[in-house]
Parts: structure tokens; C-alpha cells; sequence
């Protein structure tokens, strides 16, 4: 069942809506049912939470039989951005998770994120799928605040991810969809992997085998599911080691994403064509699993090329 | 005046973008002003232009005072300037949600920082700031209440309004934000332009800049003081928006007053013509933003109103 969330009317012909479809057991349901919502897509320009919807109602609409919760899945809630290839709200030049929890008396971009808050409250658990953006690969992992750690370090970990990366409160993540939600106590999880405007299937695969662990933890699903990676859980900001561009360039790399290297191991190299000269090795400053790499070769100065997370072994 | 470069990026087939300062006196770390940090802000360039232009010859006629400095950086993001970009050029993120800035991060946080290490530790900061909704504004001062602001001062520049405003999550990375924390008296200075120059709008805001120097002991500026400012939170300004969307059609335009009940803009239907909504003013008040956009969004703000007392 399609259900709108939130309508907005645009100027020539067009409203501006936020659908959901909303699955239910077979059963009649007794209204003490739990609640998971799957959202992705606020950001118009990642693209890997769309496998994910059509592949998580694909799998429970075979085996119907198997719900005991309710499924609420969210394809779109930047449906202009998708549309148009824009990351941000088209025309505002917003990005729509920093306007959260938004306000009914906003702007439109306010106002249907206010909507979508409103709709997403309550929900046993929410989890907000990210691609990364056009730059960088991701494998998949969780991201948590460590304020709400202890409420959903716990969950996370059902989620079949590799990593889960607990870090530090900034003020300005107050805005996400994320934080207001888990603020109002509907336990959040962030999701982020694979690139931006492409799909990672295998990933893909991997989180919607884990909305299934976790579906199962909650009581909402009763049929098979795998048992969830054990993942690498990192809350010491000194286990990640950034590698930024010294400078600018193009980057051709020289390891694999989600490989182990050692200290001094080449990561890659930043090279100048026009003169035909290596203006940068970039080498590993520490051992450790190559999480995030450089997909998009143009680097200015300061571009990250890489993440390590340091101490690993597999 | 003295010419530096507070700032360089070396990229791969662009010319080496610099961020230009321009130094006047000497001395104590007076005065900082800052223009466009967006790629579409023309006016608040243009603005910093002519204060540049103003300062030279308060300088050569002795008129900046033994042992004040002042430093004025009329644009930080020249890059998407000149191929018209609002925000930075490659990952379109935007340099005035990255301060303080980190040297060892992005680009834009190595931008900002370098920037924020040049114009901080001065005593007052001006930043000609721009909205995110496009529109014109009465000119004002804008003040963020972080706790260190510094309202009673912001009356110098003889502006019309001084607006204060209570910080939301995404304002903390602001360099006007940033100032503050970081003990620069801070001020945005909003005029009724962004995207293309309004000389006389420049010209009151120079006069601004000068009459709030003069104030505060830095130059010898002469002239009318300009208006009484009266302070107004920002929250209590009431926002006029439109309950349908279509070809926005304004007939107010700011610091007009109006009364409850009037007429501020008709909604029209874009496939006939016929009028869909009035948009009338729900107080007695005076105008202080008008969008300026041609169609209207369905809950876009129209119209922000100062409810007389």
C-alpha cells in the first residue's frame, strides 16, 4: 500500500510528494504490532538505498507469511534531487539532511521534512541509508553518535555491516535526520556505503540480509535469516587515520578498497599530465583496513583520498 | 594600502586562486571586513570594492587613526566566482559552513581556515552576508546571540533594523559564528541585493561601515549618522507565506508599511492567468523581505513583516 506522507504544490502542474509503501502481515492487524521504516534518498545524488527498498519488499512480499511487524519504506525523500541528479532540494540550494527536524510552518523544504519526522516517530527502529557522495567509496557501515551509543551500538550490530564508526557529537549533525529522530527516542541508524549515483548490488545484498537480523530482533519477522557479520566497532578517534591530497592533481590509486595495508604501502599516486610527473606518493601512515578510497580522480589540495581504520586484523 | 595575499590553492589547471587582502594603518587589529564567500555574491563584492575604493582616500587624507588597522578581503571564493557557482567549485560544498576551518581536512576546511587565521584576532568583524532564499532585505545588521555579541555597538552603523537572531545548528560554522567565539565582535550586514550590483544599496552600506568605524575611533569619517536603528528578534518578525503555488506577482516592496488586511502580492495561475490567491498582510507592520523569485512554491516564505507595536 502507497501511501503519501507529505504533498506540496509547485508552481506549474506538479505536486511535490513524499510516498512511503507501508507493508502489513497477512494477519489482521491488533495495533501492538512494532514498526521498522527504512528511508533513503535525501540525498538526490545516492543512489545505493534504492536497491535496498525494491530488494527488502521484493523479499518479504515472498514471504508474506513471515511478518509480524509493520514495514514502512521510504524510497524518496528527496524526490526533485533524485530526479534531476542534484544532491541537495533543487532550487534551494539546501541540503536537506541539515534542515531537520523541520518545521510545519516552514518552507516548503522545512515543512516536508517536518511531515517526514513526524511520520518516521515512533518506529521500533529507522534506519537511513547514505550512499557516499560522487568522490569516495564506502564500504558498509554505521555511523553513531557516541551520546547514542549504548541505545544502538546494540542494534547496529544485527545491521550485518563490517564497521561500525562511533564518533563524536558536533553541533552542527544536530540537523540531521538522524539526530531528531533519535532526540525523540525512534532508535536511528545511519548507513553509509558503496558511491554516489551508482548502485553496489553485493552491497546491497549485505544490508538488506541485515534489516532482516534486525527485523528478527524486533519481533517484526519470523522466517530465515543469516547471522550478521561481527563488525569492527571503533569509538577512539585515533583508530581512523585520514589521507588528505597534499596537492592537487589526479589520483590514480594503487590499492583496492577494503584491503589490509601496511605502514608505508603505496595507497596511490597524484599525477600532473600535462607534465608528465608524479607530484605525490601517497603511502599508508599506518597498518590498517582501507575503509573509505578516492573514486573521483580530480584532487584539489585537501581532497581525502583515503580512510584507515588502524589495528585491524582479519 | 597595503596589497597580501591572505590565502593561496594551488589546482591542477587553474590559475592559483588568492584570496586578496588589503591592509590600511597600522597598529592594533582594529576592523576586519569580509565580502563574497559565496560564488553569487556580486553586490557584497561590489560593496567591498567601493569601501576599498573609500578607505584609499580616507587614507591618503590622513583620516584612518595613529595605531588602528584595518583589513578588508573583498572576495574568498574567486573560483566559483568566475564560473558562476555559488558554492565550491568541485564538491559544491559551501566555505561559510566550514568555519573555523582545519588546515589538515578538506579543501574548504583548509580554505576557511586559512582565511579565519588572516581575519581573526581583530576587535570587530563585518561580514557583507547574503540569505539562502533570494530577495530583497531593508538593510540591516544581523547579530547571532551566542553570548558574546555585542547588540548595543551594532546601532553605529545607522542602519534602519539590527536583527538579532538565536543560533540555529547549522549557523555554528559561520565565520560571523566563529568571530564571536573566537572574541571578534561580529556584525552581518545584509543589504537588499546578491546577485547583480545596486549602487546605491553599496553606497549605504559603505557609508554603514564608515559611519560604525568613525563610532568606534578607528577613522575620521564625517557624515549623517543615518537612522536610529531599532532592534527586533528575528523570531518576532511575522512571515507571510503562500497557501498555493503559481506566478508570484508582488506590489510591495520593502520597508513599504502596510496595514492588516492589504494587499502584498497576487498568486496566479501560470496555464490561465486567473488569480488563485491573494496574499494579504495578516498585521499592520512594515515590509522587510520580499521573496524575489517569479513563481511561488506552495509554504514559501513571501514576505517577512515587523508587526508595529
Amino acid at each position: 500500500m502507497v501511501e503519501t506522507v507529505a504533498s506540496v504544490e509547485l508552481p506549474i502542474n506538479e505536486k511535490l510528494e513524499i510516498r512511503k509503501q507501508r507493508i502489513v502481515p497477512v494477519s489482521p492487524l491488533n495495533g501492538s504490532e512494532k514498526r521498522i521504516s527504512v528511508v533513503t534518498g535525501t540525498h538526490g545524488d545516492e543512489l545505493e538505498g534504492q536497491y535496498v527498498c525494491y530488494e527488502l519488499a521484493r523479499r518479504i512480499n515472498e514471504n508474506i507469511g513471515d511478518l509480524k511487524g509493520i514495514v514502512d519504506i521510504y524510497p524518496a525523500l528527496n524526490p526533485l534531487g533524485i530526479d534531476s541528479i542534484t544532491r541537495g532540494i533543487p532550487g534551494f540550494d539546501l541540503d536537506m539532511n541539515r534542515i531537520f527536524p523541520g518545521s510545519n510552518d516552514g518552507s516548503m523544504a522545512e515543512y516536508t521534512a517536518a511531515k517526514i519526522v513526524g511520520d518516521l516517530k515512533g518506529s521500533a527502529a529507522c534506519i537511513d541509508i547514505h550512499a557516499s557522495n560522487i568522490f569516495l567509496t564506502e564500504i558498509p557501515q554505521i555511523r553513531i553518535s557516541e551520546e547514542t551509543a549504548p541505545t544502538l551500538v546494540p542494534l547496529a550490530k544485527k545491521m550485518n555491516v563490517d564497521f561500525i564508526w562511533v564518533h563524536g557529537a558536533a553541533t552542527v549533525l544536530e540537523a540531521t535526520l538522524a539526530h531528531s529522530l533519535n532526540s525523540v527516542g525512534t532508535p536511528t541508524l545511519v548507513v553509509e556505503m558503496g558511491v554516489g549515483m551508482r548502485i553496489t548490488k553485493a552491497y546491497g545484498d549485505k544490508i538488506t540480509d541485515g534489516i532482516f537480523c534486525l527485523m528478527e530482533e524486533l519481533g517484526i519477522w519470523d522466517g530465515e535469516v543469516i547471522e550478521p557479520t561481527e563488525p569492527i566497532i571503533s569509538s577512539n578517534p585515533d583508530d581512523v587515520s585520514f589521507i588528505n591530497a597534499p596537492v592537487s592533481g589526479i589520483f590514480l590509486p594503487d590499492t583496492a578498497h577494503c584491503t589490509m595495508v601496511k605502514k608505508g604501502d603505496k595507497i596511490g599516486r597524484i599525477v600532473d599530465p600535462l607534465h608528465s610527473a608524479v607530484l605525490e606518493e601517497i603511502t599508508a601512515p599506518c597498518d590498517g583496513l582501507v575503509f573509505t578510497i578516492r573514486e573521483y580522480p580530480v584532487v584539489d589540495e585537501g581532497s581525502l583520498i583515503a580512510r584507515i581504520l588502524g589495528g585491524v586484523c582479519r | 594600502m597595503k596589497k597580501t595575499t591572505v590565502y593561496e590553492l594551488r589546482t591542477l589547471y587553474r590559475d592559483n586562486m588568492r584570496v586578496t587582502g588589503m591592509e590600511f594603518g597600522s597598529g592594533e587589529k582594529s576592523a576586519v571586513i569580509v565580502g563574497g564567500i559565496r560564488g553569487n555574491e556580486v553586490q557584497q563584492v561590489f560593496t567591498c570594492a567601493m569601501l576599498v575604493k573609500k578607505l584609499k582616500e580616507l587614507e591618503a587624507d590622513g583620516r584612518i587613526n595613529a595605531g588602528k588597522s584595518i583589513l578588508v578581503v573583498p572576495v574568498i571564493n574567486s573560483y566559483s566566482m568566475n564560473i558562476e557557482k555559488r558554492f565550491w567549485s568541485t564538491d559544491n560544498t559551501d566555505i561559510n559552513r566550514m568555519f573555523p576551518g582545519y588546515d589538515k581536512g578538506e579543501t574548504t576546511q583548509r580554505i576557511a581556515a586559512g582565511v579565519f587565521n588572516a581575519v581573526t584576532g581583530y576587535k570587530y568583524g563585518v561580514h557583507f552576508a547574503s540569505n539562502y532564499i533570494p530577495g530583497r532585505f531593508v538593510p540591516h545588521i544581523r547579530i547571532m546571540k551566542t553570548g558574546w555579541e555585542d547588540a548595543e555597538t551594532a546601532k553605529d552603523f545607522g542602519l534602519p533594523y539590527v536583527v538579532m537572531r538565536d543560533p540555529r545548528p547549522y549557523d555554528t560554522t559561520t565565520l560571523h559564528y566563529n568571530w564571536q567565539i573566537w572574541e571578534t565582535k561580529a556584525y552581518s550586514l545584509f543589504t537588499n541585493q546578491t546577485e547583480s550590483i545596486d549602487p546605491d544599496g553599496a553606497d549605504e552600506a559603505v557609508k554603514a561601515v564608515l559611519n560604525f568605524l568613525n563610532a568606534r575611533g578607528i577613522i575620521r569619517f564625517d557624515n549623517h549618522r543615518g537612522y536610529i536603528s531599532s532592534f527586533i528578534e528575528e523570531k518576532d518578525m511575522v512571515s507571510v507565506k503562500s497557501n498555493t503555488a503559481g506566478i508570484f506577482r508582488c506590489f510591495s516592496d520593502t520597508l513599504k508599511t502596510v496595514k492588516r488586511g492589504q494587499a502584498l502580492a497576487e498568486i496566479l495561475d501560470p496555464l490561465d492567468g486567473s488569480v488563485k490567491a491573494e496574499v494579504k498582510s495578516p498585521v499592520d507592520g512594515t515590509v522587510f523581505f520580499t521573496q524575489e523569485k517569479s513563481f511561488a512554491h506552495a509554504n514559501a516564505v513571501l514576505f517577512k513583516i515587523i508587526p508595529s507595536l
